[in-house]
């Protein structure tokens, strides 16, 4: 498959994700809809790193930057999170 | 240079230094050297430490008396607030990095310039783009948010130029994401034959440690920024609770950026200081893989304990307590830093220069405002003077009086090598220990007023405080013609007939000595090879200032 359809492929694949947010955002979904909602982002982010962003061609240190990013992402909500899920404990 | 070849690389030629090398306004502007770039940096922010401190003489004049009699109310929040924006994002945060790092960086490794030198003049356009943005909202209405943009103040309540001013900011975050790219790339792919990572300066440690967090907390800032404006403009409901936002939320994302960003200013400091101190005792640093990895340590741990500024924010007190804990672990590389300068200096023969006096006061206040953040990130003592001028004593003595003191020892350490010229080394001892004195008459009463309940950003205050401000605001004028000194000798260094600076006036090691004073257009004649460890003093035939 040459680069440029593939890039191609890979853009149709996120306008078919973005077609599914904007479906999903109308569903009776419930509690599930945010889950819904971020999980299709996180397919779009990994389209984009994985393609755009050419993860598929880099090794080692390219990739450990990438990882670096999802590590201090991990700290930020980890760390939030003990505020988030302890301030029910309060009263 | 008289002294014997530290560095295996070819004799020095006559070549043009980097200053010869073209007059025009072109050659400056559309420049891609490094060294020229941070110069264009260094009248920058100069220009914006200038109008940061505008802002701060209208305050310390406006608190002089209890009722405030200078500026109204809101001509006092737009005072406090454009003073925070300008000087941490325009000067401090650019500051050290820019001008010293941008220079620095690439000969102290034995590079002919930084990984990508367009990118690197693309960094300062963009600087300059936000700054101007910035000059357009202290003109046209002000803005009354605090440096911390703290919602729902900002997204619903605030008045004046928000949105452009968040737009700046916003702005400028690339300038500092596109230096710290350029700075890891430079450090990891275009080290001299020789220079191993057991063999890097501290400065680039340090410089390496600011630009991952340059690179990783950054954006934070910008997302975060970005959603108030949306907030603000179309009423996207993030942080405010009638639209299902929260707006604790805001602070979580302001501080995982802004404690960092803390760091980012007093990082490359800690890594001037280190070759400061070297250079003055003419010894090894003690103790070289700690000081370098409490670098990296800092700038890990630093991302864990924004929530030290949320203890009475409403938030959890579990996530207090782990924040509290988190932050007291944070002082510890910082206190081995402190600890190894003091074993380095101790028993070395120190040259007491102007460098030295600015390293020495540094520690100080850098010790000042560490232990006063420890006793800040204790639950209690913190719900007693959050939001007080203990608070903002704090922050001064590390960002100004450690960073800034640290900014001007580097330049006047650096500054031989940079412009080629000496200054007037008894005026520059006279600065340094005047910008001490002024520094403490102006902030150490700040830490007395928080302690006995002066709330920070007000301008109005009960009368028995007034003895204590009115102190502050004469140190404040002592601090300014302590700051205002060096601007005058190191300009008058200039000047036809100034003293020529020989290639290392310092006697110190380090690659950048090796080269002549200014370098050359790319650094070195040659490619060095570095075949010494770092800091191997004493030098076989130390060269003493007086030698040029
Ligand atoms: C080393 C460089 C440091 C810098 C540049 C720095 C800077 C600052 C700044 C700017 C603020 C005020 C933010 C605001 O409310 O506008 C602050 C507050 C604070 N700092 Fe530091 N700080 C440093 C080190 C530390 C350390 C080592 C600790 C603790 C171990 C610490 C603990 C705190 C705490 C707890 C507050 C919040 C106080 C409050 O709002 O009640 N700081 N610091
Ligand atoms: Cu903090």
């Amino acid at each position: 498959m040459s680069g440029t359809v593939r890039l191609l492929l890979a853009w149709a694949a996120l306008m078919a994700l973005l077609a599914l947010t904007l479906g999903a955002a109308f569903l009776p979904l419930g509690p599930a809809k945010p889950w819904i909602a971020f999980a299709i982002a996180t397919a779009k982010a990994a389209l984009v790193l994985w393609f755009f962003m050419e993860m598929r061609s880099e090794r080692g240190l390219a990739r450990l930057a990438m990882l670096a990013g999802f590590v201090w992402l991990a700290i930020l909500f980890a760390l939030t999170a003990t505020d988030y899920l302890t301030r029910a404990w309060m009263t | 240079m008289t002294d014997e070849p530290r560095f295996e690389h070819p004799p020095e030629e006559a070549a043009t230094s980097y200053l010869a090398d073209g007059y025009s306004l072109r050659s400056w502007f559309l420049t891609t050297d490094h060294k020229r770039i941070a110069l264009l940096y260094l009248v920058s922010i100069t220009f914006f430490f200038l109008v940061g401190a505008g802002a701060a003489a209208l305050i310390r004049l406006d608190l002089l008396t209890p009722q405030g009699d200078l500026l109204s109310n809101d001509g006092y929040n737009r005072a406090f607030s454009i003073h925070g924006i300008v000087m941490v994002w325009f000067f401090l945060i650019p500051a050290i990095p820019n001008v010293l790092g941008n220079f620095l960086v690439p000969i102290m490794i034995g590079a002919r310039d930084l990984a990508f030198p367009r990118l690197n003049l693309l960094s300062w356009y963009i600087y300059i783009l936000s700054g101007l943005l910035t000059l357009y909202v202290v003109v046209g209405g002000g803005v009354d948010t605090g440096w911390t943009f703290y919602t729902p103040l900002s997204s619903v309540y605030a008045n004046g130029a928000v949105v452009a001013t968040i737009v700046a900011v916003f702005i400028s975050g690339f300038s500092t994401i596109l230096t710290g790219l350029n700075f890891i790339v430079t450090i990891h792919k275009l080290r001299a034959p020789g220079m191993t990572w057991s063999r890097l300066p501290l400065f680039i440690w340090s410089h390496y440690a600011v630009s991952i967090i340059f690179v990783l907390a950054t954006p934070v800032l910008a997302i975060t920024l970005l959603l108030v404006a949306a907030e603000r403009l179309i009423g996207i409901g993030v942080f405010d609770p009638r639209l299902g936002g929260d707006p604790l939320l805001f602070q979580h994302l302001f501080w995982f950026y802004s404690h960092p960003a803390v760091y980012i200013m007093v990082l490359p400091a800690l890594g001037v200081v280190s070759e400061l101190i070297t250079a003055a005792a003419h010894k090894r640093i003690f103790g070289y893989w700690f000081v370098a990895f409490a670098s990296i340590a800092i700038a890990v741990i630093g991302f864990m304990v924004w929530g030290h500024h949320m203890f009475v924010s409403g938030q959890s007190v579990y996530a207090s307590a782990v924040f509290s804990f988190l932050s007291i672990a944070v002082a510890v590389p910082s206190a081995i830093k402190v600890y190894n300068w003091t074993v380095t200096l101790y028993k070395a023969d120190i040259a007491i220069d102007a460098p030295l006096l600015f390293a020495l006061g540094f520690i100080g206040l850098f010790v000042a405002g560490g232990l006063t953040g420890l006793m800040l990130a204790m639950l209690a003592i913190d719900v007693h003077v959050t939001d007080t001028y203990f608070v903002v004593a704090h922050f001064h003595y590390i960002m100004v009086g450690g960073s800034v003191t640290a900014f001007f020892g580097g330049l006047h350490f650096w500054w031989p090598k940079i412009t080629g010229r000496l200054y007037n080394e008894t005026l520059a001892r006279i600065a340094a220990i005047l910008i001490l004195i002024g520094f403490n008459i102006t902030f150490f009463p700040q830490f007395m007023l928080g302690y006995e309940g002066m709330p920070r950003r007000y301008h109005v205050y009960p009368p028995e405080f007034q003895v204590l401000h009115v102190i502050s605001s004469m140190g404040a004028a002592l601090l300014a013609i302590g700051y205002a000194m060096p601007a005058v000798y190191l300009i008058w260094s200039l000047l036809p007939g100034g003293r020529r600076a020989p290639a290392n006036p310092w006697g110190a090691s380090g690659l950048e000595w090796t080269t002549s004073s200014p370098p050359p257009q790319h650094n070195f004649i040659g490619q060095p090879v570095v075949v010494r460890q770092p800091y191997d003093y004493p030098l076989a035939h130390p060269v003493s200032r007086d030698d040029g």
